[in-house]
């Protein structure tokens, strides 16, 4: 069965500096791939590079077989992959309800039809799932920018998934979020992934959070792919010891 | 031909005055992101102050000017930043824009209560008369006006380019974090931006207001034609602010000559939308950079 | 429910005040309505959408002289609104393109120099506009029969294009449309990575908008009887974008208010029009200095330091 994903030798550079330097991976349905590296490997600008944000200077993207390599990130989310944001990016002036909604309303229905399709776009019910399933309920007619970081961070990765994507991409999912709502966002990442078949690729620099949840681990150092296996081999590897040691 | 030569050379005359409002302009945009909206109200009020001066207080000319100096300093640039722009800046680009424009509501219909309404004469710094240099006309006038600004403009650039004050703002326009860091105070050399535009617009309102005379509204297409002027050149350059106030000030005049003169303004807009649509980072602007 | 409540008296207090006005009260009463009109459609392009236009005054323009136009020669007054509206919308698109390309500042210039364009050509163009002397003689619709000659007439129908106008827009902002122009205004990045489409409701904000600027033209000409480029000058942008940004960009009431500040407010305290428009200036500078989600901003968080007052106290009160 052809992988999920599949990105082969991503380059990307800016100036001198060669942020992404022929990274090549595969990500399997129902897969938990994690990324680590130390700061400046190229982590987030690979994620760019994979969701159109910006133009790689060479390589190629797949998703199910079909090269989607060059879409535009709203189109890619409509071919089923989300994304989180290292800087949190919630709609502060909405209502967490309508943050929901709004992440998934695109994804049905024509341009004409969500004119006159009712305020919840059809959507309600699975928001309401959202809300609970994160335990965002209280918060939901609050403005998103009242919320807390660590609810916010929740929020933001509802959004990812609200529209049903097949793979989520998470950059820094626990970055800054406190110890009680990690355990928590660990066991609802591990959940989406047993229950409904969602797959993840998240970038973490939180060791203990990625080696518990990923199924499989990519260290990315200077750009370039350093290693790549098991939680147990990667933390046993001595050329991936030496790269965070030796920063 | 000579007629041809006759228009350039008014043309650029005018548009040296474009010119010094469009660098002010440029010039508070990259040291601190105002898009100052009141630009052309800030070439207008001078105008007044130096009429207050001088019909008030009995001052002669030079030293009616000097006050607007001074006042402008204070008012366009001081009060300006500290009371206007300080406090707005962390609520984003669009409540600025908004109170700039009302900013310039509040000056021109200042004047026109508290002055008046009508055109006023305005005296002449520079001297009147004609010459003629091979067959072509030029008035003293316009060498005059090209002169003092040539000389504002070389003066300005030696200030930013060779003194430590200058190098300092140019540092703080392109990256203000490392500037700081590196001791400098971020703070006062936008400050001396802000008096540095309100110097560019006095001297602009004393050479542009004696041909034009002195009007409450005068403001409004001499700020639009600053702003298309720093556009086309490219926002992101002093430069471009100089060669945008110049082309304008010269396609203003071929057009009133040889098109027609009911559509001169807008010939700058035409020029400013295909720009936009082609050329957004101006004809000599760089993408992604700033530079004083 | 107490909200409703008032918006009920509004409404009742519009339908009777001026039956103890003079025609000249009436007048600005109309005057009001219209305006809001052509602000609520600034508010969608500007406040929901976050698209700096300056160019509202233009498209009013436009519709009041393809109104006017049509009217005089014969068309009836309710084929020449629609075309008018038409008409609009399609130009709005044609201008929302280059707002694509380019963020805030940009985009009010190109919008003002647009309207200065539009404003020229109103000017110049005789043949077609009759430049400065304008149209003159325009008549009154008739609505179902009814003749709306008399001021009083035609200021219900006035009215009632505002609560028309109105409502719909209450409806596409409730909508799903309305979420993802909130979206697009609030983080266009975000929105993208969420499957919006950022092109085409930007430019849908921006035509819808200049549409409603159309209609609230169409019904401009009728009432005065004569046009001339005058009132769609530049200066009525501005004047245009003050009032929205007073009430408060973004806010649903936002341009009632704005308009009656603009309109209204000047008649009953009979200041000279220009020390009234420099203290409404000053008004807005200081709005934007400190509140810039303007009047109704303010009155939004006065409420709710009220609520969190109440629920201190409720809570210090039970055992």
């Amino acid at each position: 069965m052809s992988p999920l994903l599949e990105v082969r030798d991503m380059r990307r550079s800016f100036g001198a500096i060669q942020a992404v330097d022929g990274v090549s991976f595969a990500v399997r349905q129902g897969e938990i791939l994690g990324i680590v590296g130390p700061n400046g490997s190229g982590k987030t600008t690979l994620f760019n590079c994979i969701l159109g944000q910006i133009r790689p200077h060479s390589g190629e993207v797949r998703l199910d077989g079909v090269a989607v390599s060059g879409l535009s990130p709203a189109r890619l989310s409509r071919l089923g992959i989300g994304r989180t944001f290292q800087m949190l990016q919630v709609f502060g002036g909405m209502n967490v309800r309508d943050n929901l909604i709004v992440a998934a309303q695109e994804h049905t229905g024509s341009l004409a039809s969500r004119l006159f399709s009712p305020p919840d776009a059809g959507f309600g019910a699975r928001a309401e799932e959202m809300l609970d399933f994160f335990k965002l309920r209280h918060l939901a007619d609050q403005p998103a920018g009242d919320c807390s970081f660590g609810q916010q961070k929740l929020l933001d990765i509802a959004m990812a998934l609200m529209a049903g994507p097949r793979l989520v991409l998470l950059d820094e999912p626990a970055g800054g979020v406190n110890p009680a709502t990690l355990s928590e966002l660990h066991d609802m990442l591990g959940r989406l992934n047993r229950e409904k078949g969602a797959s993840f690729v998240v970038i973490e620099h939180n060791m203990d959070f990625v080696m518990s949840l990923c199924d499989r681990i990519l260290v990315l150092v200077e750009g370039r792919v350093l290693a790549e296996g098991a939680p147990g081999e990667i933390q046993k590897n001595p050329a991936v010891i030496e790269a965070y040691l030796g920063n | 031909m000579e007629q041809l030569a006759q228009l350039v050379i008014s043309g650029l005359a005018t548009g040296s005055i474009y010119a010094l409002a469009a660098m002010g302009f440029t010039l508070l945009w990259q040291a601190s992101g105002t898009i100052n909206f009141a630009q052309g109200e800030f070439v207008m009020l001078p105008a007044f102050i130096i009429l207050a001066g001088m019909e008030w207080f009995g001052l002669p000319l030079y030293a009616s000017f000097l006050l607007a100096l001074l006042i402008s300093s204070l008012l366009l640039g001081l009060a300006f930043k500290r009371m206007l722009v300080d406090p707005m800046i962390r609520h984003g680009v669009l409540p600025l824009i908004i109170a700039t424009i009302a900013l310039g509501i509040f000056l021109s219909e200042g004047v026109k209560t508290f002055y008046s309404a009508e055109a006023q004469p305005f005296p002449d710094l520079l001297p009147e008369g004609l010459f003629r240099v091979g067959g072509v006309v030029v008035s003293y006038h316009d060498i005059g006006v090209m002169a003092v600004a040539l000389v504002l403009i070389i003066a300005l650039q030696l200030f930013l380019s060779r003194t430590m004050t200058g190098r300092a703002m140019q540092a703080t326009a392109q990256n203000p974090e490392t500037a700081r860091v590196l001791g400098v105070n971020i703070e006062r050399m936008i400050l001396y931006t802000f008096v540095i535009n309100a110097v560019l617009v006095t001297v602009a309102a004393i050479l542009v207001t004696p041909v034009y005379l002195a009007k409450f509204d005068n403001g409004a297409s001499l700020g639009l034609i600053a702003f298309i002027a720093a556009i086309v050149g490219g926002f992101n350059q002093m430069r471009g602010a100089l060669l945008g106030g110049l082309l304008i000030g010269v396609i203003n005049n071929l057009t009133v000559a040889y098109l027609s003169a009911a559509y001169r303004d807008a010939i700058p807009l035409i020029l400013l939308i295909v720009v936009i649509l082609f050329k957004p980072e101006g004809l000599l602007g760089r993408r992604e950079e700033r530079t004083v | 429910m107490r909200g409703r409540l008032i918006l009920l008296l509004l409404v009742a207090a519009l339908v009777l005040l001026p039956l103890g006005l003079k025609n000249y009260g009436i007048y600005l009463l109309s005057l009001w309505a219209i305006s809001t009109v052509a602000a609520l459609g600034l508010n969608l392009t500007l406040g929901y959408a976050g698209q700096v236009s300056l160019a509202q005054a233009a498209f009013v323009g436009i519709g009041a002289y393809v109104s006017a136009l049509l009217t005089t020669n014969g068309v009836d007054f309710w084929v020449a609104l629609p075309l008018a509206g038409l008409l609009c919308f399609v130009v709005g698109l044609l201008l929302g393109f280059p707002a694509l390309r380019v963020q805030h500042h940009y985009l009010a210039f190109v919008t003002l120099g647009f309207n200065v364009l539009v404003f020229l050509v109103l000017r110049n163009e005789e043949w077609l506009t009759g430049g400065s002397y304008g149209v003159s003689d325009i008549p009154r619709p008739a609505v179902f029969g009814f003749a709306t000659d008399r001021p009083l007439a035609f200021y219900y129908l006035t009215l009632g294009f505002l609560a028309a106008a109105g409502l719909a827009l209450w409806l596409l902002v409730r909508s799903p449309w309305g979420r993802a122009f909130t979206a697009l205004r609030e983080n266009p990045m975000r929105a993208a990575s969420l499957g919006i489409d950022i092109r085409t409701y930007t430019l849908l904000a921006f035509a819808i908008g200049s549409a409603l600027g159309g209609l609230a033209g169409a019904f401009y000409a009728p009432l005065v009887e004569f046009i001339d480029p005058t009132p769609f000058h530049p200066a009525a942008s501005l004047a245009l974008l003050l009032m929205v940004a007073v009430g408060g960009s973004g806010y649903f009431f936002a341009p009632f208010l704005g308009a009656a500040l603009v309109i209204l407010l000047p008649e009953w305290l009979r200041f000279s029009e220009g020390l009234y428009l420099m203290l409404y200036a000053l008004l807005v500078m200081v709005l934007m200095a400190y509140c810039p989600s303007g009047l109704c901003g303010l009155w939004v968080r006065f409420q709710a330091r009220m609520r969190a007052r109440g629920a201190g106290l409720a809570e210090g009160g039970r055992p």
